[in-house]
């Protein structure tokens, strides 16, 4: 009976019961881990009824609102960093001191870089690009939201569930010890048949789901929804990127999603796809992975590209140099990562031709990447460069992300692959290009847009710090991991031998402290912010002089956007206006605006693909049975009811858009001097220009 | 053309190479750091340069606001990256067949099967009639040529300061070819996770004089330990070579585990294994139920092998 109802599941699965069983320091720390998801809990359950924010939650679940969907996601994203920051400080000041061992078991140390990995790439820094994507695309198209609302929402859902299992791992059972890239026949069932392994194809193959749909969306989104003139040539650089993100998300996670399915066929009905035996073979998981995974590598920095764009020309006041070598360079890059994902395994023994001709079609994204670095120089170049957080992060990207490039262009040859792969000089690697190109991307756009979206700016003293200890603690945690890659140390050691690696581990895992330090100023930054909101209002909408079009509606931006959808007759459209003065021009006719209304379809996929993904890990048969025909049925009934829709009165946006413009035209606004300070309520007055 | 080396220390990477493909390895990591070079340093240079000359505070250069294109520009920003990317594609080309790991680096190369366990290597000497664990002797200046399988997970050989690394696959083979050009010690290692032990699956690598070569293997075709199926299924079970010594109750001996070869055609029977069996949770090494008395080894196969070589 008890088998029936909890399948595998036993009260030892609890990690807190384990604890007491066998305390130790590494038991204390992952039930220090466990505990704080009840805790949490509970202590956000508390806290809604104590604000009485019952009501406003539900209203954000379930609203389909991109905004807000994008704020979601951001949300999570920070949550789930976290959790990735904290393991990873653990694993760095652990190998500091990991000279024939350190604090850390080896289970509980293949754990940690198991879900460390998993978690930054699909549950971080996916949701941080598709969080200000939601966000921003549609601004910056004119549109009042994204082409299909409602499945926004069930993205988003399944993305929650993944986060939900990975999360509730740390509570109940284990996580996979097979690193994020998860290779059988380490993965499959006869090696090992925990729960492990099931958590880890559940979560991302499940939210993989998510992001497929998303990048459908996206697509038909910048495809069908630009408002009148803004042609194709016309489109922001970050649209563009996202568009280029949109068509990798829909060709690379199918992959993904049949290599999940595939080793969970194996694993659950012993099939032979990828085991040593009865004809599997582990190379075809390997090149499925990566034929997601490559792609995967450009669906995280492309977007981040597009916000160093954005930044580039606002910040220096100037028209981005190079706009259609820049799109032909995104669209070069988005091409060429369908054709290189052979360098993840040139040492699996494939012939040499085979080699060399993935090596040099990696070299070849060096030339667009390359491309790119140099127009947002160009951009800089006869501008007047403010030296704002944004433009902190640009630099500091620059620099940084020339290192990274160089480190892939040492690895995309086979012959140097062949010593460096699997060294922890690859971990330095992505790190490079992850931490200053995707992390700094994101953060440089959060801190450009949060205003926009929410109203207020973010403190400029406490942003700067924030950037300041990202780029130290990056640079202190992750150069020396070269220099120990190339003496020879691995990826994924919980120990080594070596003495000759101690200093650099040392001070690999200082840095790791400087970095736990600028997670803690992101929070920082914004609490203060949201106590001194008031003084940080840009209620007129354009803090930062902008160029396109996000820039011309009040902060925060109604429900509907625009309350008459603009019309685009150039690239830099706002700028034009503003030069022209007719910007802020009162407008004669306004119309009823039809919005689509709420709906629960999100929270409930959430809701079941949770239900399912756990019922599978524990065998709990009949609950994923449930679970599984309940998405069908919701499914179904969310194809055939037609779309309930809500109507925003002609007489409700004219009140709030009127006020606004009027705001703007009495206003004096501030020059760039003053772009950082109260006095910036969001209107741009004609910089004052010297020339020396 | 491989420099003396600078201490009697063990190398520990291709920074202290002992052999010609480490060495030509450092010397194209050399060579591509410094042709990507002309790429980078402009970055690196122009930033702070442009930063200051273009600051808002106290700006040098002229404000051109609407300056969106260059024709001499624009063909210096893709001609450079091309004209790197051609010349290293060319250099990567060469070096890619010049160090294939599959090609022979003399007449007649040292044979050596290599069968990849957690968290072990055993290395047979078909000619020699003797099996190491964790432990390659080879003669300075003889070519060798490893064949590898695994019969766990995944595994992947590397000994950096002689030779990169090649993936060991079960059921398949792949090649390792190398050379140790002056006599030293180097370690050897799996780069790829296979689980708790993983970091402690290192081997020595002795290069030495063809004289002490041969002394050693006759020390070794003296040995009274033999591998066999038998002795096999003990090896296979998860631990290191020292904690293998214990089951094959040679705890006493001082070194690395030494052997006969007992059956021939045990490399071959190993690989047979995925081939013909439908593997159970205790016939697989490496799966927490693994049992070496219920995990024989079927007879070697006719037909040749699986060989990654396409």
């Amino acid at each position: 009976m008890f088998e029936a109802l909890f399948g595998r599941l036993t009260w030892d699965s609890i990690i807190l019961v384990q604890e007491f069983e066998d305390p130790n320091l590494n038991t204390f720390i992952t039930a220090g881990a466990a505990a704080m998801i009840p805790l949490g809990g509970a202590l956000v359950v508390a806290l809604l009824f104590w604000m009485k924010w019952w009501k406003p939650l539900f209203e954000w679940l379930t609203s389909v609102d991109h905004k807000k969907i994008g704020t979601m996601y951001i949300i999570f994203a920070v949550i789930m960093l976290f959790r990735g920051v904290v393991e990873g400080i653990l694993m760095r000041v652990n190998q500091a001191v990991a000279l024939n061992g350190g604090f850390l078991s080896s289970d509980h140390f293949n754990q940690l870089f198991t879900t460390h990995g998993t978690n930054m790439i699909f549950f971080v820094a996916m949701p941080f690009l598709i969080g200000l994507i939601n966000i921003v695309v549609p601004l910056q198209i004119g549109a009042r939201d994204v082409a299909f609302p409602k499945l926004n929402q069930i993205s988003l859902g399944l993305t929650a569930v993944g986060g939900f299992l990975i999360m509730i791992s740390l509570l109940v059972g284990e996580f996979s010890t097979g690193g994020w890239t998860g290779y059988p026949s380490f993965t499959g069932r006869l090696i090992n048949p925990g729960v492990g392994p099931d958590y880890y194809i559940l979560s991302i193959g499940i939210s993989g789901i998510g992001s497929t749909l998303t990048g459908v969306n996206f697509a038909v989104t910048i495809y069908k929804m630009r408002t009148a003139g803004m042609s194709f040539m016309r489109m922001p650089l970050f649209t563009w990127t996202a568009l280029c993100t949109s068509i990798l998300l829909i060709f690379a996670m199918p992959p993904l999603t049949a290599c999940c399915l595939m080793l969970g066929l194996d694993r659950y009905l012993d099939f032979h796809f990828f085991t040593n035996d009865m004809g599997g073979n582990l190379m075809n998981f390997i090149n499925l992975f990566w034929m997601f995974g490559h792609p995967e590598v450009y669906i995280l920095i492309l977007p981040a590209f597009g916000v160093m764009s954005e930044i580039a020309a606002t910040f220096s006041g100037k028209r981005l140099y190079g706009y259609v070598g820049l799109v032909a360079a995104t669209m070069c890059i988005a091409v060429l990562s369908f054709m290189v994902w052979l360098h993840h395994f040139f040492t699996m023994g494939q012939s040499t031709t085979v080699n060399a001709a993935f090596g040099i079609a990696t070299l070849l994204i060096a030339i667009p990447t390359g491309v790119k670095i140099y127009d947002w120089l160009a951009t800089l170049w006869g501008g007047r460069v403010r030296f704002t957080t944004p433009m902190l992060y640009l630099c500091g990207f620059f620099v940084l992300f020339a290192i990274g490039g160089l480190s892939g262009v040492i690895l995309a040859n086979p012959t140097l692959d062949y010593q460096l792969h699997n060294s922890l000089f690859l971990v330095a690697h992505f790190h490079n290009v992850i931490i200053p190109g995707t992390l700094f991307g994101v953060l440089a756009g959060i801190y450009y847009w949060f205003p926009k979206i929410y109203g207020f700016r973010l403190l400029d003293g406490y942003s700067r710090i924030t950037a300041f200890f990202w780029a130290f603690g990056f640079i202190l945690t992750f150069l020396p991991l070269y220099q120990v890659g190339m003496m020879g140390m691995t990826r994924r050691t919980v120990a080594y031998e070596d003495p000759a690696l101690v200093p650099w581990m040392v001070v690999s895992g200082i840095g790791s402290l400087f970095l736990g330090l600028a997670f803690t100023f992101v929070l920082l930054t914004l609490w203060r912010s949201v106590v001194n909101r008031k003084k940080l209002m840009v209620p007129l909408g354009d803090p930062w002089d902008g160029r396109t079009l996000e820039w011309w509606t009040p902060a925060p931006t109604p429900e509907w956007n625009f309350a008459v959808l603009p019309k685009v007759d150039g690239r830099d459209a706002f700028t034009e206006a503003k030069a022209k003065g007719t910007a802020y021009r009162p407008i004669e006719k306004y119309e009823d605006i039809e919005m689509p209304a709420n709906t629960y379809y999100g929270l409930i996929i959430a809701a079941l693909g949770s239900g399912l993904g756990f019922g599978l890990v524990w065998y709990m048969w009949w609950l994923a049975v449930i679970c599984f025909l309940g998405c069908i049925v919701t499914v179904i009934t969310y194809a055939f009811l037609p779309e309930r829709k809500k109507t925003i009165p002609a007489a409700e946006v004219r009140e709030i858009d009127e006020a606004w413009r009027r705001a703007a035209r009495e206003s004096r606004g501030v020059t760039r001097d003053d772009e950082c300070n109260e006095a910036n309520q969001g209107l741009a007055r004609p910089d004052i220009i010297t020339n020396p | 053309m491989i420099d003396p080396p600078f201490t009697l220390a063990v190398a520990e990477s291709f920074l202290q190479p002992m052999g010609p493909v480490a060495a030509e390895q450092l010397r194209h990591l050399k060579f591509v750091t410094l042709l990507t070079m002309i790429a980078v340093v402009p970055v690196l240079v122009a930033t702070p340069l442009i930063l200051w000359r273009y600051r808002r505070s106290k700006p040098t250069g002229k404000y051109r606001p609407n300056w969106e294109s260059n024709r001499v520009l624009e063909s210096l920003m893709w001609g450079v990256p091309i004209l790197v990317v051609t010349l290293m594609g060319v250099s990567l080309w060469n070096m890619t067949f010049r160090l294939d790991p599959y090609k022979e680096l003399g007449k007649d190369p040292l044979q050596i099967h290599v069968i990849g366990l957690d968290w072990k290597w055993i290395f047979i000497y078909p000619d020699e009639g003797v099996a190491l664990v964790d432990e390659l002797v080879v003669p300075e200046g003889r070519a060798v040529e490893l064949t590898l399988t695994t019969d766990t997970v995944m595994q992947s050989l590397r000994i950096s300061a002689i030779v990169g690394q090649i993936y060991a696959m079960p059921a398949m083979t792949t090649k390792l070819n190398f050379l140790a050009a002056r006599q030293g010690e180097a370690t050897g290692m799996n780069t790829q996770f296979t689980g708790n032990g993983f970091w402690k699956q290192k081997f020595q690598v002795f290069s030495v004089s063809r004289e002490e070569y041969e002394a050693r293997m006759k020390k070794v075709q003296a040995n009274d330990l033999a591998l066999t199926a038998d002795t096999y299924a003990l090896l296979a079970v998860q631990g290191t070579a020292e904690e293998a010594k214990k089951s094959l109750n040679i705890e006493d001996r001082k070194g690395p585990i030494e052997m006969v070869l007992g059956d021939s055609k045990i490399f071959q029977r190993v690989l047979a294994r995925y081939m013909v069996e439908d593997m159970t949770p205790e016939s697989q090494p490496g799966s927490p139920s693994y049992d070496p008395t219920k995990s024989p080894l079927p007879a070697a196969q006719e037909k040749p092998m699986m060989d990654m070589k396409m």
